[in-house]
C-alpha cells in the first residue's frame, strides 16, 4: 500500500492505495466522494469524468498513484461557495437536462471542460464533445440545450416544444 | 400564461439538486460497517452440463468467507413468472424452475452457478476466477435460433421441455377462422416478414444489491436497484427464500434508470440475503457492465410475419400475425405477458380493422432471459402494423397519410371495443396526425428533399401513428388472463401536526420525477405550497403495498390512489372544520387551502385543521378519531390509451449507407398533463431509445450463444451526436375518462412510436431514389442499407 496525496476540490487529501487503485476508486472508496459514478468497465460511458489539472479525464482509466500531487475536481466541487448550484448545474436543472441522475456528474464535468475550451459552442460542438458520455434517459435533447444555455446562448428557439 | 406551480406547471425538479451536486445515494454509494463483497461465477458457455463445481481451492484463498453453489439453493424456491399463459389448446405454459444459482445445467453465457463472498472485492474476484478455472462443464450444442429451437427436439434448453416452446398462444382464438376467411377473400393482401431486434436495456446504473441480516430480531434488509420494492419483497420472501414477508425490508434508494430491466427479481438479491444470514455481516454485490450485458433481462427479440388485407383503396379488412418470441433461458417475471397481452391486444392499432388474429409462440433459447423493456410488447405491435401499412401504401400506390386518415377510428366511435379485446375509452387520432403534419412541415418536404439531393443525400419521410395501453388493469380482469398479482397501487397521505405533509407512494421514481410531480398534485388539491409536501417512495418499511413503476403506470394508477387519499383528507378535514366552526358538515366547502362555511366569512385554514387533528382540544372526539392520515388503494377500471403521430425525416448517404435522422416530430395525446417539462423529457428519452433500436442497437448472439455485443465498445448505444433535437407536442389532449386526473401515461410512448417512423423514412428515401427495397431489418445500419442498395 502506498499513501497518495492530491488536492481534491481544493483540499489536500491522502489515502492508502494499491498500485491498481483507480482514481475512481480512490475518490469513491478512499474519500467517500460517491458523486463520481461507475457505469461501465470499458471507459466508454463517461459517468466517472472528473477534472485532473483542469482537463476532463475518465477517472476509471487512471491509476490514483499516477495523479499523485495533481489537482482534481469532482462533481462535489462544482457548486458555488455558498452551496448554490453553479452555472452549469443550474442550467441542467432549468432545462431538465437530467432524469435518473446517474450519468449527470460526468455530463456536468464534461460540459464544464467543453465550456472552458469553447465559450460559445454550437449544437454540433456540444454533441460531438459529449460523444464520450452516455445518457439513457434524456435522448440528449435537454442536455445539449442545458450546455448551450450555460454558455449564455438563447436556447428558446432551438426546437419547437 | 404558463402556471408557476401545481398541476400543469413545469415545476423544476427538486431531486435534481442532489443529483447535480453528487449527493444522490444509489445502492453502490452505500457503505456498511463490516460489509463483505460478493462476486458471481458465471458460465462462459451457452449450454452445458455442470459436472463439478471446483470450490475447494477458492475456499482457502485469502479473505474468502463463504462460497455458494447451486446445491445450496436446491431446496429453496425458484423465481416465478408473474403470468400464467395458456396455449391455444388450453394447456398451461411450460414453466421451468429458475433457481438462485444454476444447478445441474447452465443455460446461457452469464448464467451464475456459484458465488464467492470475501473481505474485499478483489479477493472475491480472484476466488471467483479460481472457481471458474476449476469447474468442469460439459458443453452442449447451443440453442440460439428460434426456428431451429422449435424444429429440433433433440436439443433442449430444459430437459423436460421437448420442443423448447413455452406456449403457443392465439388471440383471439375464436377470431381465427373469420380472419383466415377475410384474408382469403380480400382484394389485396400485403405480407411482411420482420425482426424486432433484441435490445439490452442499459440503465446507466448497473444492478447492485446489499443484503443485511439482524440476528437479534431475525430481520432482513435488502437494498437494491429496483423499480418496485414491494414486488421484489414478495418474490424473495414468499417464493424464493421462504422468509416471512414482515421480516424483510426492501429499499430501492436512488435508482439510475430502469426501463423495465429493474422490475424483476434477480438471483443476486436472494444470494446477498442468504449470505448475510449465514455470515451475520452485510454482503454487497455490484454488477460490472459486462455482467449487466450478460445477465440483465433483455428486450424485444421477435420474428414476425404480418399480413394486412385491404381493399384496393386501402381500407383495412384484416390483420393476421405469426410471431416467434424469444424468452431466453428462463422465465423472467413479466416475460410471459409481454409478447402476449402487452402485444397481441394492441394489434388493431388506432384503426378500424374488423378482423385481427395474433399467434405467438414463445421459445426458450440459450440466451439471457428476455422481458419487458420500455414499451414492452407495444413497440413490437406498433412496428409490425406501421411497417406493413407503409408497405401496403407502396404496393397500392396510396398516400400513407391518407390511408391512416381513412382507417382511423373516429371520435364518435368511443368507447370502442377492438377485435383483440381492449376497450379504448377516448382518443382523437385525426388531431394528433394533423398536428404532426403541421409541426413537421410536411408541405415543405419536397424543398428539403431537393436541398438534400444537392448535397448528395437521399431524403425520406416516415410516418407512424401509434396507440398503447398503459396502467395495466383491472385486477379482476388480469387475474382471469393469468396474472398472479393484482395491479392496483396505493398511497398514504400523512398530514403532520405542523401542517406539512409526508406522502408515501407505492410507485418508484428512477428518473421520472415523482418527488416533484406528485407534490404538484398535492399542492393543487390542498392549496398548500409544493415545498411543504415530501414524497416518500422506495422503502417497504415506510410506504403502503404498491406495485412500483413500469408500463407508464405511476400517475395513472398510483397518482390516482394519491388523489383518492387526498379526497379522504379533505372529507375528514370538513368534519373537523364543521365542529370547530359550529356549522353543519354539509355547509363546509374546501377551496384554496381553506375550509369555509358556505355563504359566510367563517373559515379555518388547512394548517389550523391539521393542528386541531393532532392537538384535539376542540375536536369531535366522540365521533371522530384524532390525526389526519389517510390511505387509498386504487384499482383502475380500464387501461389508459395514449396515442399519437410521429414523423421522421432522414438523410441517407448513398456512398456509405449511413442514415442520419434529420428531424423527428411527435404529436402525442397523453390526456391531462401534470408537468409539461417532465412529459416532454419522457418523450425525448423514449424517442432517443427508439432511434437507437431503429438505427444502432442489437444484442447479437453468435451460433455458439456468445453475446458478440457485450460491451459499450460493441453495442451501439445512441450518443449525443446520433440524434437531433426533437419537436414534441402534447396539446391534442383527450383526457382519460375513467380516472379523476384524466391522465394516461407518457413514459413509453417515444420508444413505441418511433422505430417504425425511422424505418419508414429510410425505405421512403431509398424508393424516392429508385431503389425498390421493401424492407430492411433493424438496426438499419450502414452496412445493411449499403448492401440493400447494392444487392
Amino acid at each position: 500500500m502506498t499513501k497518495v496525496t492530491m488536492t481534491v476540490n481544493g483540499k489536500s487529501v491522502s489515502a492508502e492505495t494499491e498500485g491498481r487503485t483507480l482514481l475512481s476508486a480512490f475518490l469513491r472508496e478512499g474519500l467517500g466522494l460517491t458523486g463520481t459514478h461507475i457505469g461501465c468497465d470499458t471507459s466508454q460511458c463517461g459517468a466517472c469524468v472528473v477534472h485532473v489539472d483542469g482537463k476532463a479525464v475518465k477517472s476509471c482509466s487512471v491509476f490514483a498513484q499516477d495523479v499523485a500531487g495533481a489537482s482534481v475536481k469532482t462533481i462535489e466541487g462544482m457548486a458555488n461557495a455558498d452551496g448554490s448550484l453553479g452555472v452549469i448545474q443550474q442550467a441542467f436543472q432549468d432545462h431538465h437536462g437530467l432524469q435518473c441522475g446517474f450519468c449527470t456528474p460526468g455530463m456536468v464535468m464534461s460540459a464544464a471542460a467543453l465550456l472552458a475550451e469553447n465559450s460559445k459552442p454550437s449544437e454540433a460542438d456540444v454533441r460531438h464533445y459529449l460523444e464520450g458520455n452516455i445518457c439513457r434517459c434524456t435522448g440528449y435533447h435537454n442536455i445539449v440545450k442545458a450546455v448551450m444555455a450555460a454558455s449564455g446562448q438563447d436556447v428558446s428557439a432551438l426546437a419547437a416544444e | 400564461m404558463p402556471k408557476d406551480s401545481g398541476i400543469g406547471a413545469s415545476s423544476k425538479r427538486r431531486e435534481d439538486i442532489r443529483f447535480l451536486t453528487g449527493r444522490g445515494v444509489y445502492t453502490d454509494d452505500i457503505t456498511l460497517h463490516g460489509e463483505l463483497h460478493a462476486v458471481m461465477v458465471r458460465s462462459t458457455v451457452a449450454n452445458g452440463k455442470i459436472v463439478s463445481v471446483g470450490t475447494a481451492r477458492a475456499e482457502t484463498m485469502p479473505g474468502v468467507q463463504a462460497v455458494f453453489t447451486g446445491a445450496d439453493f436446491a431446496a429453496v424456491g425458484g423465481n416465478p413468472a408473474g403470468w400464467l399463459i395458456n396455449s391455444r389448446d388450453g394447456t398451461p405454459m411450460r414453466e421451468p424452475k429458475r433457481p438462485v444459482l444454476a444447478h445441474g445445467k447452465v443455460r446461457h453465457v452469464g448464467d451464475a452457478y456459484a458465488a464467492v463472498v470475501a473481505n474485499t472485492y478483489e479477493q472475491a474476484r480472484d476466488a471467483a476466477q479460481a472457481i471458474s478455472d476449476d469447474t468442469v462443464i460439459e458443453e452442449l450444442p447451443a440453442i440460439v435460433n428460434m426456428a431451429a429451437a422449435v424444429a429440433n427436439p433433440a436439443n433442449r434448453v430444459h430437459d423436460e421441455i421437448p420442443d423448447n416452446v413455452c406456449y403457443d398462444w392465439g388471440w383471439i382464438e375464436d377470431n381465427r377462422a373469420k380472419v383466415d376467411a377475410a384474408i382469403k377473400s380480400a382484394p389485396h393482401v400485403t405480407t411482411l416478414e420482420l425482426v424486432n431486434n433484441r435490445l439490452v436495456p442499459n440503465a446507466m446504473e448497473p444492478r447492485a444489491s446489499i443484503g443485511e441480516y439482524f440476528p437479534g430480531t431475525g430481520d432482513y434488509k435488502l437494498t437494491t436497484t429496483s423499480q418496485n420494492p414491494h414486488l421484489t419483497r414478495l418474490l424473495v420472501a414468499a417464493f424464493v427464500l421462504g422468509i416471512p414477508e414482515n421480516k424483510l425490508t426492501v429499499v430501492a434508494p436512488d435508482v439510475g434508470g430502469g426501463f423495465g430491466s429493474k422490475i424483476y427479481h434477480y438471483g443476486e438479491e436472494a444470494l446477498v440475503l442468504a449470505a448475510a444470514k449465514k455470515l451475520h455481516r452485510p454482503v454487497r454485490w455490484t454488477a460490472e457492465r459486462s455482467e449487466s450485458f450478460l445477465s440483465d433481462a433483455h428486450g424485444r427479440d421477435h420474428e414476425t410475419k404480418i399480413e394486412l388485407a385491404s381493399d384496393l383503396e386501402g381500407n383495412f379488412i384484416a390483420i393476421r400475425t405469426t410471431t416467434l418470441a424469444n424468452v431466453g433461458a428462463y422465465l423472467s417475471n413479466f416475460s410471459t405477458v409481454t409478447p402476449t397481452f402487452l402485444h397481441g391486444t394492441l394489434m388493431a392499432g388506432p384503426y378500424k380493422v374488423p378482423n385481427v388474429y395474433v399467434n405467438v409462440k414463445t421459445v426458450f433459447t440459450n440466451t439471457a432471459p428476455v422481458d419487458a423493456y420500455r414499451g414492452a410488447g407495444r413497440p413490437e405491435a406498433t412496428y409490425s402494423i406501421e411497417r406493413v401499412v407503409d408497405k401496403m401504401c407502396r404496393e397500392l400506390n396510396l398516400d400513407p397519410f391518407e390511408v391512416r386518415r381513412k382507417n382511423f377510428l373516429t371520435t364518435d366511435m368511443f368507447p370502442y371495443t377492438t377485435p383483440v379485446g381492449l376497450v379504448y375509452d377516448t382518443g382523437n387520432y385525426q388531431a394528433t396526425l394533423e398536428k404532426a403534419v403541421q409541426l413537421a412541415d410536411v408541405a415543405g418536404f419536397e424543398k428539403r428533399a431537393a436541398a438534400s439531393r444537392a448535397k448528395g443525400r437521399l431524403r425520406g419521410m416516415g410516418l407512424s401513428t401509434w396507440i398503447e395501453a398503459c396502467g395495466i388493469a383491472p385486477s379482476h380482469l388480469v387475474g382471469i388472463l393469468g396474472a398472479r398479482v393484482g395491479l392496483y397501487d396505493a398511497a398514504t397521505v400523512r398530514v403532520n401536526a405542523t401542517g406539512n405533509l409526508s406522502v408515501m407512494v407505492g410507485a418508484h421514481s428512477h428518473g421520472q420525477g415523482h418527488e416533484t410531480v406528485f407534490a404538484q398534485i398535492v399542492s393543487s388539491k390542498l392549496g398548500v405550497p409544493e415545498s411543504s409536501v415530501e414524497i416518500v417512495h422506495g422503502d417497504t418499511s415506510k410506504i403502503p403495498f404498491g406495485m412500483g413503476s413500469y408500463g407508464s403506470r405511476s400517475l395513472a394508477v398510483c397518482g390516482v390512489a394519491m388523489d383518492k387519499a387526498l379526497d379522504k383528507i379533505i372529507a375528514k378535514g370538513k368534519k373537523i372544520a364543521a365542529h370547530m366552526l359550529e356549522a353543519a358538515e354539509g355547509d363546509i366547502t374546501f377551496a384554496d387551502g381553506k375550509f369555509s362555511v358556505a355563504g359566510t366569512d367563517k373559515a379555518k385554514t388547512f394548517g389550523e385543521i391539521a393542528f386541531s387533528a393532532y392537538v384535539p382540544h376542540n375536536y369531535p372526539l366522540e365521533t371522530l378519531e384524532p390525526g389526519l392520515e389517510e390511505t387509498a388503494f386504487y384499482d383502475p377500471a380500464n387501461f389508459t390509451y395514449p396515442a399519437g403521430a410521429y414523423i421522421c425525416e432522414v438523410e441517407v448517404d448513398p456512398d456509405t449507407g449511413r442514415v442520419e435522422v434529420a428531424s423527428f416530430t411527435c404529436a402525442d395525446d397523453f390526456g391531462n398533463v401534470m408537468n409539461p417539462m417532465i412529459v416532454e423529457g419522457q418523450v425525448h428519452g423514449g424517442v432517443g431509445q427508439g432511434i437507437g433500436q431503429a438505427l444502432l442497437e442489437n444484442a447479437h448472439y453468435d451460433e455458439n450463444g456468445q453475446l458478440l455485443t457485450g460491451s459499450y465498445m460493441d453495442y451501439a448505444m445512441p450518443r449525443a451526436d446520433d440524434v437531433p433535437f426533437y419537436t414534441v407536442d402534447h396539446s391534442c389532449s383527450t383526457p382519460c375518462t375513467h380516472n379523476p386526473l384524466g391522465v394516461k401515461g407518457c413514459g413509453e410512448a417515444g420508444a413505441i412510436g418511433s422505430p417504425p417512423a425511422v424505418v419508414n423514412a429510410v425505405i421512403d428515401a431509398l424508393h424516392r431514389a429508385g431503389h425498390k427495397i421493401d424492407h430492411i431489418d433493424m438496426p438499419v445500419s450502414p452496412s445493411r442499407v449499403w448492401s440493400a442498395m447494392n444487392a
